[in-house]
């Protein structure tokens, strides 16, 4: 997959560095503002209230 | 010798060769390469969760953070109080989301001060330690009930397991600064009962409502102390359990005028050994 994406990058090595780089950060931001914030909740990691019970 | 004959004549280069057919072990080693690329990305992700639970969210949080802080001093100076309460019993300023008041708890270090925000549902608990809704109001009767994160999200509960008996948690509202002193100080043991069967600090189930009721672990029971109960995860990074940290109200000290903190409760922050 990589060696596919890295073939099908235009330009020359020095640009296709750079283009690399956006790539990246646009999955790392991808993840990181959209994904992971709705995966999270879900996750048995962080619950820190307890159960209202009926009075 | 012969190579560089070869070199030395300018012939058109010769068509590229073709393709010679993919093998077994090509499409073998292709499959392989594939699975590997997939594994060490998918360990990369989930490196990267970690980043964004430990750090991300707490800079989401203190984002927050500071849009609470700016609203509540902008409502104290308008003579707002969240926490009015109306002779018919309802509270109008109190709003899900919004801040109602400060925590801050000496023994987590001076700047342990957070905005307490009205409710403690994700969303809410995104931006702070959250009051239970429901649950008693500062310095009333009852039982205050305040969740908070521990791992994440700025973190606000990480070292709550560092209260000792006596320790001051002091929450500020428009009112009055409201001293807390955590449980276990008749038995001098955080976890031992006091007179009134509620300890300074217990570990619960995750399934276990007890900690809210009026007089917690004691449904039914009519309450006349004025406590305070602290939540969050245990052990870190788990939700199996839950950490409560109890305590009664010792002292009521009045807002000032420009709403700095009083010289009684500065003192407070010297007893702290």
């Amino acid at each position: 997959m990589y060696v596919w994406i890295w073939h099908h990058l235009p330009g020359p090595l020095a640009l296709r560095l750079v283009e690399t780089l956006v790539l990246l950060l646009a999955v790392v931001a991808l993840l990181m503002f959209v994904v992971f914030p709705i995966v999270e909740p879900h996750l048995p990691l962080n619950q820190v209230t307890v159960p209202k019970q009926h009075k | 010798m012969g190579q560089h004959t070869w070199g030395a004549v300018m012939e058109p280069p010769a068509p590229p060769p073709e393709k010679p057919a993919k093998s077994v072990g090509d499409h073998i080693r292709t499959t392989l390469r594939g699975i590997g690329q997939t594994l060490i990305t998918g360990g990369l992700v989930v490196l990267l969760f970690v980043v964004y639970e430990v750090y991300v969210t707490t800079w989401f949080t203190h984002r927050e953070q500071t849009k609470l802080k700016h609203e509540i001093t902008k409502e104290y100076a308008a003579g707002i109080d969240p926490l009015l309460q109306l002779p018919d019993g309802s509270y109008p300023n109190l709003k899900l989301g919004e801040g109602i008041g400060n925590i801050l708890i000496p023994r987590l270090g001076r700047d342990f001060d957070w905005a307490i925000v009205e409710g403690s549902s994700d969303s809410q608990l995104d931006k702070g330690p959250g009051h239970y809704v429901g649950t008693a109001l500062p310095g009333e009767v009852g039982n205050f009930a305040v969740a908070g994160h521990r791992v994440g999200k700025g973190e606000p509960f990480l070292n709550l397991d560092h209260l000792k008996p006596g320790d001051t948690v002091i929450v500020e509202t428009e009112k009055a600064w409201f001293v807390y002193k955590v449980k276990g100080l008749d038995n001098n043991s955080i976890s031992k009962k006091d007179d009134d069967g509620i300890p300074g600090r217990e570990i619960v189930s995750s399934d276990d409502g007890g900690p809210l009721y009026p007089v917690p672990d004691h449904p039914g029971l009519a309450p006349t102390e004025k406590l305070i109960t602290l939540t969050t995860c245990h052990p870190k990074f788990s939700a199996s359990h839950r950490m409560i940290v109890y305590g009664v109200l010792a002292q009521k000290i009045p807002q000032t005028a420009d709403f700095s903190m009083p010289e009684t409760v500065k003192a407070l922050y010297g007893q702290v050994s």
